[in-house]
């Protein structure tokens, strides 16, 4: 496996070229979240009431600030799209030739996009945070801090896999950026990025609780949150796994049977 | 046994027919019409190890379409190929290993990093030792004379430069076998030469077996003594190149130069006359009709010098697809009763093509 371990190298030197990109990118995704916060602050100011949706303004703030952390590992920008462009301009071919796995060959790569990210950034969180520090919660379960690193790692595995069956569409639709756009936006709702799921009315809170998106951003803010008890976390972490596992597995039949259609139709 | 072994391959394509204007394209949202193209119309032939082949043939003749089948891009639609004992569309790893496609259009390399940094990812996707990787990273690098560029990130080489980079790394795992889908393209004539040249020694040194495509005449005659022709899909000649100039330029030219510095009367009888200079003439004769139309002037006339060549080789290709193009035309209309060409149309509901 060593070929996998070079391609990480050689994407982070890539990425290093990127890092002035990488920390002003990090700064600028700040920004939205403070007009959250403050429109937040009016709204509890107006409601007259001390909580929202089980939180209270404190916990909001907190919650924004660890949907930020659960997206540092959960998001994947461009993955999805730079799939499905390889499938359609016949980028693809490059991988077909050599012996190496693509999917593989893909996770090395986000895995080092993602470590040279989290260090450019590294200096802008840690100032957000610190001017912040007042809202972040205060840990009392000590299974805490190990529950939430091991479900922030499997947010990584859950976006991946996720946003690789949606590359791999490609293979069937000709152009999938517009489809792509529709799903970011129900994504941003559906994963809690956009407010805690906790908010939805009751009705439709058990269907989108259900869903694999919830477990890449709304359930490890959650857990990071302290809102979960010992027996919640478990379960939440093994859903992530299996999620995670399922997807892709998905994403590995979608790649067998798309490789069949690509080799019929052109390449 | 031979390195590559293709019977009867056949590829047909069915491409969605997109009709003009709103409305139809309306239509076509629900009902699409379909052609089946046959791009590669069963083609036959064998290439034994350390052969260097030259693919010829129009633009669309099937050429791509087949290197792709070969290396295992694309499946055919019927019939069989191995190519170093391996079926290429399965795919082993092991085939992967032993091959590379490189195509003058296409790159590999990372664009923002130093072409080196391509070249070690290549050592370790291949597995290759890394004794011998230096050996032959520096074999190629001094051939091909780019020691200095190795460092330099590749987005700022310029075309010719790139291509010697991405022609390093298709050889760095030492391929058998080796496709070659327009190397030179764009490139000038230095770079070209210097290409050609890499890939003779390479040829020769390591017994590589090379299948090449190009448009370029030259590329084919330093380093063919095979060719291939492909024409709409089907194999029209298969050989040296010198038996194309056989088979099809009906003339020869021939060059005079008369004694007395002038032209006589009446030359255009002899031939088309096709270059005058004084006091020089070129005269296109019928190849059949050349020894007694020479022993004739020479008899008439006083003739300081002459020489008999073969037209262009670039013309006589040119002469045989036109030809070969007929030929299919022709076939076509006498094939099928009411459809007269070899598209068949079909319809389909389809949503997701």
């Amino acid at each position: 496996m060593r070929k996998y371990a070079v391609v990480f190298r050689v994407s982070l030197s890539e990425r290093m070229i990127y890092r002035g990109d990488f920390f002003l990118s990090a700064l600028m995704h700040f920004i939205p979240i403070i007009t959250t916060i403050l429109l937040w602050q009016a709204i509890f100011d107006g409601a007259d009431v001390d909580k929202m949706g089980g939180l209270r303004y404190r916990e909001m703030v907190s919650y924004y600030l660890l949907v930020m952390v659960s997206r540092l590992f959960g998001s994947m920008p461009r993955l999805a799209a730079g799939i499905s462009t390889d499938i359609r301009d016949g980028e693809l071919r490059k991988y077909l030739l050599q012996p190496i796995d693509y999917i593989g060959y893909l996770f090395m790569l986000r895995i080092a996009h993602k470590m040279m990210y989290m260090l450019t950034s590294l200096l802008a969180y840690g100032l957000v945070f610190w001017l912040c520090r007042d809202f972040l919660p205060q840990w009392t379960n000590p299974w805490i801090p190990l529950y939430y690193i091991t479900s922030l790692i499997l947010a990584f595995f859950l976006g991946f896999s996720i946003h690789c069956v949606l590359g791999l569409l490609g293979f069937w639709f000709l152009e999938v950026a517009s489809f792509l756009r529709i799903f970011m936006t129900m994504h941003y709702f559906l994963s809690g990025h956009m407010f805690p799921l906790s908010l939805l009315p009751d009705w439709l809170h058990g269907y989108v609780l259900w869903l694999p998106f919830a477990y890449e951003t709304y359930y490890p803010t959650m857990i990071g949150l302290g809102r979960m008890n010992t027996d919640q976390m478990l379960e939440i972490v093994c859903i992530q796994f299996l999620w995670a596992t399922a997807m892709l597995g998905l994403a590995r039949w979608m790649w067998h049977r798309g490789l069949r259609r690509y080799a019929a139709y052109g390449g | 046994m031979s390195m590559i072994s293709v019977n009867n391959l056949r590829k047909t394509y069915r491409v969605h027919v997109k009709p003009e204007g709103l409305k139809a394209s309306l239509k076509g949202l629900f009902r699409r019409r379909y052609k089946e193209v046959r791009a590669v119309d069963g083609i036959s032939f064998e290439i034994e190890p350390g052969e260097m082949v030259g693919f010829l043939g129009p633009n669309g003749a099937g050429k791509t379409t087949t290197l792709k089948m070969l290396s295992g891009l694309i499946y055919p639609t019927t019939g069989q190929v191995h190519v170093l004992g391996y079926v290429p569309w399965e795919r082993h790893h092991e085939y992967r290993r032993q091959f590379a496609l490189l195509m003058g259009q296409k790159n590999q390399l990372w664009w923002d990093l130093p072409a080196m940094e391509s070249f070690r990812l290549h050592q370790e996707i291949y597995g290759i030792e890394d004794a011998r990787f230096r050996r032959v990273q520096g074999a190629l690098t001094e051939l091909l004379d780019v020691g200095k560029l190795l460092h330099q990130p590749v987005r700022e080489l310029s075309l010719g430069e790139r291509m010697k980079m991405e022609l390093i790394a298709a050889l760095l795992h030492s391929p058998k076998v080796l496709f070659l889908d327009e190397p030179t393209i764009g490139l000038d004539v230095i770079a070209q030469t210097n290409i050609r040249q890499c890939l003779r020694e390479y040829n020769r040194d390591e017994q590589v077996t090379i299948v090449l495509t190009s448009h370029y005449m030259q590329d084919i005659e330093a380093l063919c003594r095979r060719v291939l022709v492909i024409s709409h899909g089907q194999l029209i000649h298969d050989g040296p190149l010198s038996d194309i100039i056989d088979r099809f330029a009906t003339y020869k030219l021939l060059s005079l130069r008369f004694a007395n510095g002038d032209w006589p009367e009446g030359l255009d009888k002899i031939g088309e006359i096709i270059e005058r200079s004084r006091p020089s003439v070129t005269i296109r004769i019928p190849r059949d009709q050349v020894a007694d139309r020479t022993s004739e002037l020479l008899g008439k006339y006083a003739i300081q010098d002459f020489s008999v060549e073969d037209p262009p080789i670039e013309e006589v290709i040119a002469t045989m697809y036109s030809t070969a193009t007929d030929r299919n035309k022709h076939q076509r209309h006498c094939d099928g009763g009411s459809e007269c060409n070899n598209t068949t149309d079909s319809e389909s509901n389809m949503a997701n093509a």
